[in-house]
């Protein structure tokens, strides 16, 4: 009944012998442990289990872990490199874009597949941009700040919009 | 108090590391070692007698531990206390069974608990259980379940469901309104606040483990109250209180759906003790919008008395408030206290007659959602100050202006009887009218509409109760609890320190603020302070966070806390100095005595000698920490104005969500990026109220906006930027002059949204829609139907 997968999450490569029915999200929560991932509904809308896979964010919820089986992943783990932040990550910080956190890995991974795409947005492409992506806390603007604050950064224009 | 360079500064949040890095730790993330998992099986209908519940399949089946009914857990679990007993109500209290035994009374209610190996094989076993219902009659309308005869009766002994009847009076409002029908205007309407889920977007986890040698049970959980949770899980399992520790870890929101104490956490903590094992249960979302707690649902007839020039004489209704099927943790104060004595907002209005109705309906059980009874309080007022506005042909701001409270009557004692500590309000309407250019609007309003676009700006004009709150106040309307706050600072021999605080903040930043307090206060670098909260096991008890009380209160434990600290290293560095303490100077750290600079001792140095305990004056014991209980004197009363511009299509009723101005005076700000983002986060709650939300049950009791893809929680695109400005009040009372900021936007943004869309509809005579203004009801008004 169970088949062996081949994924690798954040560089690594991982095998392990799973369920078909496993949840991509489950395999990268309880079987690897990377709990940066989270799970906010089973329905696909609130996008908080968003992960890029082959590059692209997908809702980690919706796919079966046999489906990632050979794929590349990127999780919230997998952001920072040797100690320092991904400009996503920066943004958030410094643009106060996240308050209880438990949108923000998915937030964060779902604006990096738009800057991968368009890496100059409007705020009406980030507004749209991120619809797959619901956070109940900051109402959003900050969010649209600091995707802006990483565009900016991923550019190699300086980050910082005003100063405080 | 000192201003110093970090009260004030918009410094970016210590909490954020771990947060955007995959580093925090939320409930559902725990992995205990022989750790199992709980699927809780619950009911498919509203209201059911349960004749034959079959678990002999679940049991057998791989993988299941154990599976438990409402008749195992019968005399093992105690119910759940009610917390808010509101006086003079004839209150009643029928217990809700954490599994139910012979009835169930909504969809969700609890019949059976499963323990398994892991979540699948609990989900697949929950499957295999077998209930048999019979049906019983339903009724999910609060208005009905009164008022229709032979309307199904939920509980026994609680006639026509009337779980409360609670009147409040203030001066003489039936004179009032006989003198307005004589020679001034009396406005009526009839409102629906209509129901809102929540929608934290972490759903409710609760991990439970006994240690059966010896007695103590620990519990992580999303709770906003860690304290209160450990009290009433002692109250609920009968495990002494100092046995029960419970762990709020990261929490993911909660909006005030984390502060109920929920039959699912004493389910959890009886399958742990009765299993052996850790046991993990974890809601999914379905199961979050069917039985974690529900907002709002207010049915409302509302007059006001005026005399003709606008000035407000008298406010008089009657609220039917749906409590669901039981009441939940603090459900009777919230459309009571917290929303009756708030009706008549930051106007002078001598005279007031309301009742509030709490009624037992088959839904899901209502308590606190962000605001609590106050944004369904600002909702009237502020709808009704509109509608005598267009009554009497007035600029809506003129009216607001005529009844404002004046400045040079603080402390203003209302009609309820709360006295108000400062307020200054025109200001603020001010600086909102200029920021949306409102007599630009107006002109461009007169033009007329623009290919089918009519132009609407509404404003509201807000005050609202928080800090709470005096205990002894709190008490006097049945709160079972003290609102005191307590915090501990502690210095380390190092000259680091750790902050204890009793509140819960779980998203608000105060790990952040509080540090900042902390730092100011005793001169220390922020990044040597951390803050302590959500454990029970660490630091004394406190109330925890809600009703924007956390830095109002908690803050004011921790300064005072922290000032203790400080005179006692003063002793210590005078001491240490040879100087009488009188003749030290406290700055940036540094103990000096006066007119000798050189001659100091930092605060790490005195710290370090505190715990030596080498050379301490006489009668001051070693080490270097201050524990505090504050007890606020009075709430705090944050107000505003905000402002909202849309544009309304006449053909298709949908409205376009223009421009939005919010200035709010929440008193003494220490984190401006940090208030700026609670405003925010408020403001598109608030607005979605207004438009797009709403929780909707069938006449059979299914709720029919069962999941986010029925539930309109909104998303990026359907703001404009806001524009957020202050004005700043202190609190009179406070230690730091904060007043809370955590509601406002919520509170103070769906009346301005509404009024707006009205004052863009009054070229077609249309008064009043009740929300959520969905295009389709908006269309229906303007073209004349009458609405299904």
């Amino acid at each position: 009944m169970k088949r062996t997968i081949h994924v690798t999450v954040n560089g690594v490569t991982h095998t392990h012998e799973v369920e078909p029915r496993l949840l991509l999200v489950h395999f990268i929560r309880d079987v690897l442990g990377l709990t940066g991932t989270h799970i906010g509904c089973d329905t696909s809308n609130c996008g908080t289990c968003t992960v890029l896979m082959n590059g692209k964010a997908v809702k980690s919820c919706t796919l079966l872990a046999a489906q990632a089986d050979g794929a590349t992943l990127q999780t919230v783990e997998g952001l920072a490199r040797n100690g320092e932040l991904h400009p996503i990550q920066e943004g958030f910080w410094e643009e106060h874009g996240l308050q209880c956190g438990f949108c923000t890995p998915g937030m964060m991974l779902a604006a990096l597949d738009l800057l991968q795409r368009i890496p100059d947005p409007t705020e009406e492409q980030i507004r749209w941009g991120i619809e797959g992506n619901l956070c109940r806390c900051t109402g959003y603007q900050h969010i649209i700040n600091s995707i802006q604050y990483a565009a900016r950064k991923m550019r190699g224009e300086s980050p910082r919009k005003a100063a405080r | 108090m000192a201003v110093s360079k970090l009260f004030g500064a918009s410094i970016k949040r210590r909490e954020d590391p771990r947060l955007i890095t995959g580093n925090a730790t939320y409930t559902d993330d725990l992995q205990l070692p022989g750790m199992v998992h709980a699927q809780i099986v619950r009911s498919p209908h509203a209201h059911a007698r349960i004749t034959r519940l079959d678990v002999e399949a679940a049991r057998r089946h791989p993988g299941v531990v154990a599976v438990y009914t409402g008749r195992d857990l019968q005399g093992a679990l105690n119910p759940s206390p009610t917390a808010w007993l509101i006086p003079n109500s004839d209150l009643k209290t029928p217990p809700h069974p954490a599994l139910a035994v012979d009835t169930v009374r909504y969809v969700g209610d609890g019949v059976a608990v499963v323990v398994a190996e892991d979540r699948y094989a609990a989900r697949d076993a929950a499957a295999l259980i077998e209930v048999d219902y019979e049906p019983l009659p339903v009724v999910v309308d609060q208005v009905k379940a009164v008022e229709q005869p032979g309307a199904p009766q939920l509980h026994a002994d609680v006639p026509h469901n009337v779980a409360f009847k609670w009147v409040l009076a203030g001066g003489d409002a039936d004179k009032a309104f006989e003198d307005a029908r004589r020679d001034g205007v009396v406005v009526s309407q009839g409102f629906i606040n209509q129901r809102l889920i929540p929608n934290a977007m972490e759903p409710r986890s609760v991990v439970a483990r006994y240690n059966s040698g010896s007695g103590e049970l620990t519990v992580w959980y999303t709770t906003q109250n860690p304290h209160i949770a450990r009290l009433l899980m002692a109250v609920v399992t009968g495990i002494p209180e100092q046995k029960v520790r419970i762990i709020a870890p990261e929490v993911g929101g909660g909006f005030g759906s984390k502060i109920p104490f929920y039959p699912d956490e004493a389910i959890v903590a009886f399958c742990a003790r009765h299993t052996g094992r850790p046991v993990k249960w974890t809601e999914d979302r379905r199961e979050n919008y069917l039985t974690t707690i529900h907002g709002r649902d207010h049915i409302t007839d509302l007059e006001i008395a005026a005399r003709k020039d606008g000035t407000l004489t008298a406010l008089r209704g009657k609220t039917w408030a749906n409590l669901g099927a039981y009441l939940s943790t603090a459900a009777p104060g919230i459309p009571t206290i917290l929303h009756g004595l708030m009706l008549t907002g930051c106007y002078t209005i001598p005279n007031i007659s309301y009742q509030v109705l709490g009624v037992f309906t088959n839904t899901a059980p209502v308590d606190a959602y962000r605001g609590a009874g106050r944004p369904e309080a600002t909702y009237l007022i502020e709808r009704m100050m509109d509608l005598l506005a267009a009554r009497l042909n007035l600029d809506p701001a003129d009216v607001r202006r005529k009844n404002f409270i004046p400045p040079d009557r603080f402390p203003y004692t209302t009609a309820a009887g709360l006295t108000y500590d400062s307020g200054n309000y025109e200001p603020a309407l001010d600086k909102a009218l200029e920021a949306i250019e409102y007599s630009r609007i107006r002109e461009d309003q007169k033009k007329g509409p623009k290919r089918g676009r009519y132009l609407g700006v509404g404003l509201s004009t807000y005050t609202e109760i928080c800090g709470m709150g005096p205990s002894a106040v709190v008490g006097s309307t049945g709160f079972q609890g003290g609102l005191w706050e307590s915090a501990v600072v502690r210095l380390h021999p190092t000259g680091k320190a750790t902050v204890f605080t009793g509140t819960a903040p779980h998203g608000q930043g105060e790990e952040t603020t509080f540090a900042q307090i902390v730092a100011d206060e005793l001169g220390l670098p922020i990044d040597d302070i951390e803050v302590v909260h959500g454990d029970t096991g660490a630091g004394p008890m406190g109330w925890g966070t809600y009703g924007s009380r956390t830095t109002v209160v908690g803050g004011g434990a921790i300064v005072l806390a922290a000032r203790r600290v400080r005179e006692k290293a003063a002793k210590i560095a005078a001491h240490l100095l040879e100087a009488a303490e009188g003749d030290l100077v406290f700055d940036q750290g540094r103990f000096s005595v006066r007119g000798s600079p050189d001659r100091a001792k930092t605060i790490q140095e005195v710290t370090l000698q505190a715990y030596l305990a080498w050379n301490l004056p006489p009668g001051v014991e070693p080490s270097l920490e201050a524990s505090a209980f504050y007890d606020p004197s009075n709430f705090t009363f944050p107000f505003g104005t905000h402002v909202a511009v849309v544009k309304v299509n006449a053909e298709t009723g949908e409205i376009e969500f223009r421009r939005y101005v919010a200035v709010d005076d929440c008193g003494r700000v220490i984190n401006p990026l940090i208030v700026d983002g609670q405003v925010h986060g408020g403001i598109v709650q608030g607005v979605a109220q207004a438009l797009w939300e709403g929780a909707v049950y069938s006449p059979e009791g299914q709720l029919l906006t069962g999941s986010m893809a029925d539930y309109a929680v909104p998303k990026a695109h359907m703001f404009p930027t806001f524009v957020t400005d202050r004005t700043e009040t202190p609190s009179p009372h406070n230690p730091l002059g904060v007043k809370g900021v955590g509601e406002t936007g919520t509170i103070a943004s769906t009346p301005a949204i509404v009024n707006a869309v009205l004052d863009a509809l009054r070229p077609f005579g249309v008064t009043h829609i009740d929300m959520p203004l969905t295009p389709e009801r908006v269309w229906t008004a303007i073209h004349g139907k009458s609405r299904r």
